[in-house]
């Protein structure tokens, strides 16, 4: 009697610390995680736009000057550039990564030969560095050894193609070879949408006497919309971060037609000692960023609460 | 009206024959069942007569227009998906009025059909929500009406009740039936539930590793069984089948089986076979239903009875009936019983087999052995 009532004692004791201890565990794993990113993501973000306020030079100093560095670097013609480089940049590469990559999506949808090779073809790109593809396409590019080198070598010898060495079209050269670097990526996860579709509503959809293009446009389309929301915030990220393509294929040139933030950002503070001014210009990325990435936060938010309730 | 004829169709994937030669025909205004155990290929039927499978061989007509070649849209079907199949981006309304816009029907025309159709749904409350917002059975009443907004030759349905609980697919079933008597247009409905297709089917196919099986009215299927797998497959509990060997007694036909301990129980036929297998061995076929507890003072008013004793090995009450498993021979038998007088566990049961509604089989062709005419 005494015995089982002194087992049940001991339970009693060990419970409350058993249940500690799993309520710990999961937070003692992420905790260097967590910790980690706390201090480099904010600590760090937040050294940066204190810096960006300071009058740092080479080093950082702490002095706090305001909002000086800001109106140097928006007084800066480069800068404009660089900010208005990277709007326009964003919305081609955005918007047409995401058309070729639907595009290839749908055309490899149709159950062609082969797909799996194709895939990988299309998907390929993507694992390629930024340096490399910047390279391969700066001599594709080249009129010595390139595309138009090519062409004249079949015989049309008066065919040009020099989109880099011309301020105008440059900023498309870095497009066409951003686009061809990520439309894989977009072709993949289009696919998976694509294939996770219930077949019966496509069947349903056939019999309604609909024409394979309404029924993309009307049926299956609107289905995967959560992934073009998805694809083109990923895109976005990638193009803000824009840096080492533009490195490998113009160095930021003709003069400076394809300067991007963050050249500009490494200029400031690697080359010429501009440390606040520097951390002026990647706090105005963040908040580019930011534009993009709140407003998908809302709105997944929004979904998530909406399909609760939906339960 | 429309009618619907098959000929000789067969499907193949690859190598594989999905289905072996299938001749079917429905006539005008009729409700054919398609019943069969999963992977027999009702929906890949299905299928090629809505056009979203190809036709390895054979032909399919619609109102004597042959259909092989022409696509779904143009064959004048509508159908039912046993998912539904719903546009889920879209609200109930615009699921029913997609079909009509992809037509071309005019605005007025598409907005008096789902008006009709809403009503005879009872679905006019539920027309603006998505299918994500619905239940099983009001997305089951939506996915009708999406069939029901246009006028069809020919409805298909496959398996329309499968995703429902039980109670909810018996009135389904019933308002099922009762839209085919208001509507009355040809209609192919696939179920393995062998009760929906007795109920709702004027005639039920009865299919089997792609073949069919038997093609005949309900009462017909169930009262003859063209074969063991149809026989088994219609009905439940199913019927019970007991090996023996035909023979004679005082000159009459009878089916002697065995018993345990060695002993054979002579049952007489009230007809004769028409035909004989050649070593006189058959498979005896007997309904739950025509079992019963034996009363000596019943014989005098039943002809074709047979009696033998048997243990009972486990009773089951349903609450109507009282289904009890009972030991002939080697063999487990299943009877259905009124509750008042039901056999008792452990009891020795006098039982009665009504061998009138018994059926014969050739133990290797499985077939059906016709009894004489009674
Ligand atoms: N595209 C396909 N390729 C190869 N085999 C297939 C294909 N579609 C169906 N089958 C095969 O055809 C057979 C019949 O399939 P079907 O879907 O018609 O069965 P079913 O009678 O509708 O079964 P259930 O009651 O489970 O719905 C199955 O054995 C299935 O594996
Ligand atoms: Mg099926």
């Amino acid at each position: 009697m005494s015995n089982a009532l002194s087992g049940i004692e001991a339970l009693r004791k060990s419970a409350p610390g058993r249940d500690a201890l799993s309520a710990w565990t999961p937070r003692l794993v992420i905790a260097p995680g967590a910790i980690a990113s706390l201090v480099y993501v904010f600590g760090f973000t937040l050294w940066t736009l204190y810096i960006s306020m300071s009058n740092s030079t080479m080093l950082p100093t702490y002095r706090f000057i305001g909002l000086k560095p800001y109106f140097d670097l928006w007084s800066n013609h480069r800068w404009q550039i660089a900010y208005g480089n990277l709007f326009y940049f964003s919305a081609f590469y955005v918007v047409l990564t995401l058309a070729v990559g639907l595009a290839l999506a749908i055309a490899i949808d149709q159950r062609v030969r082969g797909e799996a090779i194709w895939r990988t073809i299309f998907l390929y790109p993507l694992a390629i560095s930024f340096v490399v593809t910047g390279t391969v396409w700066s001599w594709l590019y080249s009129p010595d050894a390139g595309i138009e080198y090519f062409v004249r070598g079949l015989g049309w010898h008066d065919f040009t193609f020099r989109l880099t060495t011309n301020r105008n079209t440059a900023i498309y050269a870095i497009i066409a070879t951003g686009i061809w670097q990520a439309s894989g990526f977009a072709m993949a996860l289009f696919l998976a949408g694509l294939r996770s579709v219930d077949p019966d509503l496509v069947k349903a959809a056939q019999i309604d006497g609909a024409s394979p293009a309404r029924i993309y446009r009307k049926v299956i389309l609107p289905l995967i919309a959560p992934i073009f929301v998805a694809v083109a915030v990923v895109l976005l990220q990638f193009a803000i971060k824009t840096f080492d393509l533009v490195v490998a294929l113009t160095q930021g040139g003709p003069g400076i037609a394809t300067t991007f933030p963050a050249n500009y950002v490494y200029d400031l503070m690697f080359q010429r000692g501009e440390m606040a001014v520097g951390a002026a210009a990647a706090i105005m990325m963040l908040l580019a960023l930011a534009v993009v990435l709140a407003p998908y936060a809302l709105w997944t938010g929004w979904r998530s609460r909406q399909a609760a309730a939906r339960g | 009206m429309a009618t619907l004829t098959i000929s000789g169709l067969h499907k193949r994937f690859g190598t594989v024959e999905v289905l072996r030669g299938i001749d079917l025909e429905a006539r005008t205004g009729e409700f054919v069942a398609l019943v069969g155990p999963s992977g027999c290929g009702k929906s890949t039927l299905l299928a090629m007569i809505a056009g979203l499978e190809s036709v390895s061989e054979g032909e399919i007509r619609i109102d004597g227009r042959l259909v092989n070649s022409v696509a779904p849209k143009d064959r004048d079907i509508a159908m039912v998906f046993q998912s539904y199949a719903l546009y889920p981006t879209m609200t109930a309304r615009q699921n029913m009025t997609f079909g009509m816009e992809s037509r071309g029907v005019p605005k007025a025309e598409q907005e008096a059909a789902i008006k009709r159709v809403a009503a005879l749904l009872q679905i006019e409350p539920l027309l603006n929500r998505k299918p994500g917002q619905l239940s099983g059975g009001q997305r089951q009443r939506v996915a009708m009406g999406r069939a029901l907004v246009r006028d069809p030759k020919l409805f298909l349905f496959d398996e329309p009740l499968s995703n429902l609980d039980a109670k909810l697919r018996v009135d389904m079933r019933t308002e099922i039936k009762k839209l085919h008597l208001r509507v009355g247009k040809t209609t192919i409905y696939v179920t393995h539930d062998q009760i929906e297709a007795m109920t709702l089917a004027s005639r039920i196919a009865v299919m089997h590793q792609g073949s069919i099986q038997q093609f005949d009215e309900p009462q017909v299927v169930y009262d003859h069984p063209a074969n063991i797998f149809v026989a088994g497959f219609m009905g439940s509990p199913s019927m019970n089948f007991i090996p023996g060997e035909l023979t004679k007694v005082d000159g009459h036909p009878a089916v002697a089986i065995a018993l345990a301990g060695g002993e054979t129980a002579m049952l007489p036929l009230p007809q004769p076979p028409q035909s004989r297998p050649a070593n006189g061995k058959v498979v005896l076929g007997v309904r739950p239903e025509h079992l019963f507890r034996y009363d000596p003072n019943l014989k005098s008013q039943k002809a074709g009875l047979a009696m033998l004793t048997a243990p009972v090995e486990v009773v089951e009450p349903t609450g109507a009936e009282t289904h009890a498993v009972l030991k002939v021979g080697e063999r487990e038998i299943v009877g259905r019983f009124d509750p008042d007088g039901a056999p008792r566990l452990g009891e020795l049961l006098p039982l009665g087999i009504d061998m009138a509604h018994a059926c014969l089989f050739d133990p290797d062709t499985q077939a059906l052995i016709r009894q004489g005419s009674a």
